[in-house]
């Protein structure tokens, strides 16, 4: 049996670091409803609502430009980029991309993507007070350097979080996650809303599965834990292994909302 | 991990929402409901937050959070549970089709305002 440290320290707003500010004196039996001596205003409001109303006017921006815009997240060092890159080889010309790549600092993958002669956007977050994932806001920002019209794909390379960026709505049209046959099997259990939000897994160095005690029945069973019917694609940003079955699947979701 | 930024959103969205009539007041309490599968720590929310509402009307103010539960119903058979681990299917017919019903909040429900010229009286509006 676990136990969880933060149900241990039950918070107390008397705690004798924190200042009391009222008496639990009186109105005992009101507590948990309403605080003597104050009035309740309803507020009703999802914290998040001015990520998620911005988020909604890319969304409709993207949808009159005609552009599908693709959310690619992942824990650091899963291979994104590399993906990218490769991606980018597969669709273009034919497909014409843009991409958006977070990161805190650096723009050593935006130099990397730009060589596909797509045009790329960095943003490092620390100008935007080193946030851990892209808000919307950042993407409305972001989307000002583009030709929209001239774009069919928008792909955004989030910060490498499988925590926060779950969170954050950007507009996006199809969520993808990377996990790495060098990361634990079990990341899907240990992340779940970031595995329960995306609408594809790719299990990405399988070249390296016969140096490594991987165990991909346990990672693609955890994944099915979690989101059940999402389509896993395991591949090999060196090698390209079943890169085929996964920009064929990326294809098809983006024609069908272009066409 | 982004807590901080959940901290100043409450306290703005909070602030925004004191009535006009009672601008100067101090907020008591914020009643916040977060659910399971949200990426947010009540805890770290709490430290982040005392340091946010730092010269605001909300310095002090208590963040009274109701935790909701993962809640999920099943598009098979139609049935609903909690679920307190991260498997998402339904206990019943085993089906891995089911859609999350609650546990993904993040809201603020309501604030609580001193009461003018009462401080500390007790009554209930």
């Amino acid at each position: 049996m676990l136990i969880k440290l933060y149900k241990i320290q039950q918070y107390n707003h008397h705690k004798t670091f924190q200042k009391p500010f009222h008496s639990h004196t009186r109105n005992d039996a009101g507590r948990g409803n309403i605080k003597a001596g104050t009035r309740k205003i309803k507020v009703v409001r999802r914290v998040l609502d001015v990520n998620d109303a911005i988020a909604q006017q890319n969304r409709e921006l993207f949808a009159k430009k005609g552009v599908f815009v693709i959310n690619v997240m992942s824990s650091p060092g899963s291979g994104k980029t590399a993906i990218l890159e490769k991606a980018l080889s597969y669709l273009m010309p034919k497909i014409k991309c843009a991409v958006i790549v977070g990161d805190i600092c650096t723009s050593n993958d935006a130099d990397r993507l730009a060589v596909s002669g797509a045009p790329v956007v960095q943003v490092n977050t620390d100008a935007f007070g080193g946030d851990c994932h892209l808000a919307a806001h950042v993407i409305k920002t972001a989307v000002n350097n583009f030709e929209l019209e001239d774009i069919d794909l928008l792909i955004v390379e989030n910060l490498g979080n499988l925590v926060c960026p779950a969170e954050f709505d950007i507009g996006e049209d199809l969520r993808v996650v990377v996990l790495s046959v060098t990361e634990g099997e079990d990341k899907p259990v240990k992340y779940p809303l970031m595995f329960r939000v995306c609408d594809a897994t790719l299990l990405n160095k399988i070249d390296l599965l016969p140096h490594l005690d991987y165990d991909r029945q346990a990672a693609v069973k955890y994944i099915r834990q979690v989101h059940s019917d999402m389509p896993i694609f395991e591949i090999s940003a060196k090698t390209e292994a079943g890169f085929g079955p996964w920009i064929d699947w990326l294809k098809q979701k983006i024609s069908r909302k272009l066409n | 991990m982004h807590e901080m930024g959940i901290a100043m959103e409450i306290v703005e969205i909070a602030t925004a929402s004191i009535p006009a009539g009672m601008k100067g007041q101090r907020v008591e309490r914020v009643n916040l409901k977060i659910g399971k599968l949200s990426a947010v720590v009540p805890e770290n929310l709490r430290f982040c937050f005392e340091i946010v509402a730092k010269d605001t009307p909300l310095c002090n103010a208590e963040l009274n959070i109701e935790e909701v539960p993962v809640v999920v119903r099943c598009r098979d058979c139609h049935s609903q549970e909690t679920i307190n681990e991260p498997v998402f299917a339904c206990r019943k017919c085993s089906s891995g089709s089911v859609e999350v019903i609650s546990g993904r909040e993040l809201d603020i429900n309501s604030i609580e305002i001193t009461d003018e010229g009462e401080p500390d009286a007790d009554k209930t509006i």
